[in-house]
This record gives structure tokens, sequence and C-alpha cells, in this order.
């Protein structure tokens, strides 16, 4: 027997959400826990800032130009390399439970397997692997598959309309009638994408995606070596946990987070320091990507629809945290809990890009608890999972494995952290490249619809974490920029092509 | 509106090519439908999720190796134009190209998508028949 894997992935969670992280909303204490006894990483970044990317980035250990899902929409190849196939056939029993996004959710074809395996109600698709075997999608015997709310092909959309036929109305709809993401709102203030939802507590997608991988783990025998990816789709936007949950945090009684400005000329201002893209998104007349409403414009975003959406969310990371904590508990009714690591991290968040990850090593590897400061990415993910099962790291894995403390991020090469995002839709075409390291953060435009190529972002971390003022055209901070540049284009590795291309919206 | 294009390059004279794609009720056989039925200037196409779209045919021209086709009688599409051309390369192959204009533009995408993978099967059908 050796370690197994708990590997938690939600959508979209800021660092701070965390009490451990210095979040003051969200009660986390199982989530604070981990970090206590484990390994905090602080300064995390995703490789890419959408969700099918930086998917594709955990599960291949590559970044965006190599495993070729540049954008949300393209899926990921059907052969492309997977750590759960090489643990699989190390002998671990491997399980995918919750939002998966490896593939384009829009799918009326059938052309991908997490929607056909979601709508024949399977537990996987079997498919011939580079040695000409039978194996599992993407190296997965176990989906439960499930999305951000009750409709579609998904085994959670299933159980749902099995259990309760008028749930899925419940939820905020997605997607309006001209199948754009939804720009309508809710709840007390009007907010975009917030809903009250009548469903049950114990129906919601959170609570359905900790049964299924507790009655998943309830069903390997006692001496199984197992990776489960227990991945919660919150608190990714529509916003509209269980009504009955609403009372947990009041949105009127909380603080406007630190990185929202509220007086609305300085908030432009800061905007307008920053490459055009922004403030054009920010008045409605340029949307580059599909995942934003596009009907919807962001500077009609009011204060209190800024406090009702976070107090929303904080509300899903507690129930988050609840689901967790049952889960753990079932872990150790079946006397798993000193062999079995735990690693939890997000796909993406907010333009900040700073991601909450935690590794709690098993108590049987003796690893000391500690905070990391060095910049680390998704795309160590791959390795540190092959590590914990004591395999090399794998040959298509682009980063090493994540460090046990700062001490030795330099010898595995955690000096920087690379983020690549690209979006094209329909005509209007955006590109940046992002590099992390020592303290600073430097973003260059890639020349497309609005940006020539010379246009980027450079900040201070350290004396300006909310990154407020952009540097990038500073004079005194031109070598830096450039240096950070420089290193930068020589570490992002080369893009294969041709790009794979755009088969769905998202 | 949303507009895509897709193509690939096939070693197959055109009137090869034609032969199959210009066969309205045949598409399945290369798209990823699981069925087509033509009656007349109508089509019916059914997809592997079970949806079924009724289509005009606009324009089914052998000369120019050129099929048009409109989506019809569904409120959730307010604008639809497909186009199928078999062009011939000048080097005794041919090149096929299928585009999609529609509102909802987000179906364009994922039209577009399956025209890829319909093409590539097509190249793969015809190469190796």
């Amino acid at each position: 027997m050796g370690r197994r894997i708990l590997f938690i992935t939600t959508d979209q969670q800021r660092y701070d959400a965390l009490g451990c992280n210095g979040g003051s909303v969200a009660r986390t204490p199982v989530i604070d826990a981990l970090a206590r006894q484990g390994i905090v990483y602080d300064r995390a970044h995703p490789q890419n800032v959408v969700c099918m990317p930086s998917r594709s980035t955990m599960l291949t250990g590559q970044h965006v130009s190599t495993h070729g899902v540049w954008m949300n929409g393209v899926p990921l190849a059907a052969d492309a390399p997977s750590i759960a196939s090489d643990l699989r056939r190390a002998g671990y029993r491997t399980a995918l439970i919750g939002k998966a996004h490896f593939e384009p959710f829009i799918d009326p074809f059938l052309r991908f397997a997490e929607n056909r395996i979601g709508s024949a109600g399977l537990e996987t698709e079997m498919v011939v692997g580079a040695d000409g075997l039978p194996t599992p999608h993407r190296g997965f015997e176990h989906f439960a598959l499930a999305t951000h709310g009750g409709v579609g092909p998904f085994h959670y959309a299933r159980w749902l309309r099995e259990k309760n036929p008028a749930a899925a109305a419940m939820f905020f709809p997605v997607l309006d009638q001209q199948l754009q993401v939804n720009a309508g709102g809710g709840g007390d203030t009007n907010a975009p994408q917030v809903k009250h939802n009548e469903i049950p507590r114990e129906m919601y997608h959170t609570e359905w995606v900790a049964d299924q991988t507790i009655a998943w783990l309830s069903s390997l025998p006692a001496d199984a070596d197992w990776f489960c990816w227990m991945s919660f789709p919150d608190p990714h936007h529509p916003w509209d946990p269980p009504k009955s949950e609403l009372g947990r945090v009041n949105w009127r009684d909380i603080d406007l987070p630190p990185g929202y400005i509220e007086d609305a000329s300085e908030r432009e201002h800061v905007l307008d320091d920053k490459p055009l893209h922004w403030r054009l998104w920010y008045d409605g007349t340029f949307v580059s990507n599909y995942e934003a409403p596009a009907k919807w414009v962001p500077k009609t975003l009011t204060a209190d629809n800024v406090r009702e959406i976070n107090a929303m969310a904080h509300i899903e990371n507690e129930l988050i945290d609840e689901a967790i904590g049952r889960v753990l508990a079932s872990i150790d009714a079946r006397g798993w809990g000193d062999d079995v690591d735990v690693l939890y991290t997000t796909y993406h968040v907010d333009s900040l890009m700073r991601l909450p990850l935690i590794w709690r090593p098993a108590a049987s590897a003796h690893v000391a608890p500690s905070r990391v400061t060095a910049p680390v990415g998704l795309v160590s993910l791959a390795s540190t999972f092959a590590s914990i099962a004591g395999l090399q790291q794998p040959d298509y894995a682009e980063a090493a494995r994540l460090p046990h403390a700062d001490g030795e991020a330099g010898a595995l090469g955690h000096e920087r952290v690379l983020t690549e995002w690209d979006s094209v839709l329909f005509g209007k075409i955006v590109g940046a490249r992002t590099i992390c390291r020592d303290g600073w953060v430097c973003t260059a435009m890639l020349p497309g619809t609005v940006h020539d190529g010379t246009e980027g972002e450079l900040y201070d971390l350290v004396n300006d974490p909310l990154q407020r003022v952009n540097l990038w055209g500073d004079s005194r901070h031109t070598a830096h920029r450039d240096a950070l540049l420089d290193d930068m284009w020589s570490s992002l590795p080369t893009r294969v092509l041709p790009l794979r291309p755009c088969d769905a919206p998202v | 509106m949303g507009s895509v294009r897709r193509h690939v390059h096939i070693h197959r004279d055109p009137d090869t090519v034609w032969k199959l794609v210009g066969d309205l009720a045949r598409q399945h056989e290369w798209f990823p439908l699981t069925s087509c039925r033509v009656e007349g200037r109508k089509r019916w196409i059914t997809l592997p999720s079970g949806i079924t779209f009724e289509e005009d045919i606009i324009t089914h021209d052998h000369s120019l190796r050129r099929f048009q086709y409109r989506m019809v009688g569904n409120p959730g599409i307010t604008a639809h134009l497909g186009t199928c051309d078999v062009l011939d390369d000048g080097r005794g192959g041919s090149v096929v190209v299928y585009s999609t204009d529609m509102e909802p533009e987000a179906l364009a995408l994922v039209i577009g998508g399956a025209a890829g993978e319909g093409l590539a099967k097509l190249k793969q059908m015809l190469e190796h028949a």
C-alpha cells in the first residue's frame, strides 16, 4: 500500500477566501486545519486564467502552449498525457467526481467523452491507449460529473431530475435564450448571476459531490491505493447557494473586499493605467471572451452588488469546507487517515491570479508544515502526484513537484511561474503572457484587436499587493521589466502548432 | 452573427468528393449525425443527443458543387446559413469548405467543431476507400 491522494479543487476561489490565508468572512476550519498540518503556498498562480486550459494543465503537468487547450471550447486531445493514467498503471484506483471540463460543455453532437459518459449514465468510457491496451478515458475508471446547475447531460443533473424534476429550474440559468452567458441578476440587489435558490441543501451540487466521493471511497477495498479528484463547481458564478444557507453571511454586514475600489473615478483611473482591454470591457464595449455575460456592463456593478456576490461566494465556501469535513471523516473511518495526502486548490481566480494551494502530506510521510513563498503553479501538480505515489517525474511534465519548503524551491526550479491567456471570439483577439518572480508580476499583451504588442502591466507585489499602480511605463523600472520579459520569453515552452481548433464557446 | 469556417484538403478529385458530399441524405456517414432524411427541398437531421433539426435546402448545385441549407422551425435559432463547397485544388485534389453563419453565435462554434470532425472523417473515408 502506498499513499492515497485526495485532490480537492474548487472553481474560481480567491486566495484570501480561506481563513488560513487571512480570510475573515467564510469560516473554513477544515481547510484551515489542513493548512496547519501541511504546506501552504502563498504565491501560486494558474497557467491559464479560465477553466479548460487550467484544468488541462493540472492533468497533464504541461503549460498551455504544450497541451494546446489555449481557450475554453478547445478540447484537450483525447490522447493527451494524464497523470491519472500513470497512477492507474501504477495500481491506483482512480476517480474524478464533480466538474471535469477538459472538453466543451455545449455538445449536442455528443462528440466528447465527458458528455457521452454523463448522458448515458456511465462510469467511464474505454479507449485504446498508447500501448494498444484498453484504458479508461483520461485514466479515470470512475466519473461522477457535475457542473454549476441542474441542466445538461451530467450525472448530477440526471440524478437531480430523478429526485426532483422541478429542482433544475431552481438554479440560476447559466445561459440565456441566445445561449449567451446570462446577464440577468437577482438576490436582494439584482446582482448579476445571483439567485436565491430554493433547492434543499442536501440536493445542492456541493453535497452531491461529497456524497459521491464518500460512496466511491466506500466501494474500495481497505488495501486499495487510490487517487480521487473531488472537484467542486463552486464558488464559480452563478452564485446561487441554497436559500436555507443565506443566514450564514449577511451581505449587509460585510465590508467591501480590499481589492474593490468603491469610488468610480478612482477605479477608472486605475483601469486607465492598465492595457486598454480592461477599460473597454469595463465600459461594455469590448467583450473578447464567452465566459463573461456579453450583455452585462461591468461599470454598472454597485457596491451592494459586490457585497452580495461576495456574501454568496463565501456561503458557498463554507458549504465546501463542511463537505470536505464529511469526506475526511469518512476517510478516517476507513482507517486511511494517516496515509492520505490531501491537495487543495482552485482552477482559476480573478485578475490577480493568486490561488489558494495547500498540500497536506500524509502523516506517514513526516513532512514538516511550512509556508512557501516561492512562486509555484498548478503545472507542478502532476509531478507532485507522481512523487506521492513513488513514481518518477513523468517525462511529459514540464515542472517539478511542489516544494516542501522554501529551502528546496530553488533546487526544484521554482524561481518563476508563468501564465498564458488567449481569447479569440469572432474576430476579437486578446492575448497575454505573465511572469511572476522575485516579488514582481509582469504581463505582456500580445498584438491583437486592441493591442499592438507594446502594452503591459508591471506590479511590485511587496509594496502594491493589490496591483493598483502599473509600473510598465515607468522609466525607473524599464530595465527590470525587460529582464523579467526576457526571462519569461526564454522560459515559456515553444507553442505547439497548429493551434487546436475551438469547437464550442465553452 | 457568428461566422465560422472549416476546410480540409482531400487527395481525391472533386467529382469523387462531391458524389458523397452532394448526396444530402448521406451526410450522417461523414458528419457526426445519426440520420438524415431528405424530402424535396426539405431535410431533417438527427444529432447523437437525439435533437432533430429541420432544414430548408437553399442551394444544391452539382455543377458548382455547392450545398447550402438553412435551419428552420426552431425558435431558438434566429438566423442560419450553412454552406459546403467542394473546390478543385488544381492539382487533381479537392478542398472542401464548410461554413456556418448563425444566431445564436455560440451555436456557430459548435457546428464549426462538428464540421471539423466531419471533414476529417470525410478525408479519411475518401482517401482510404
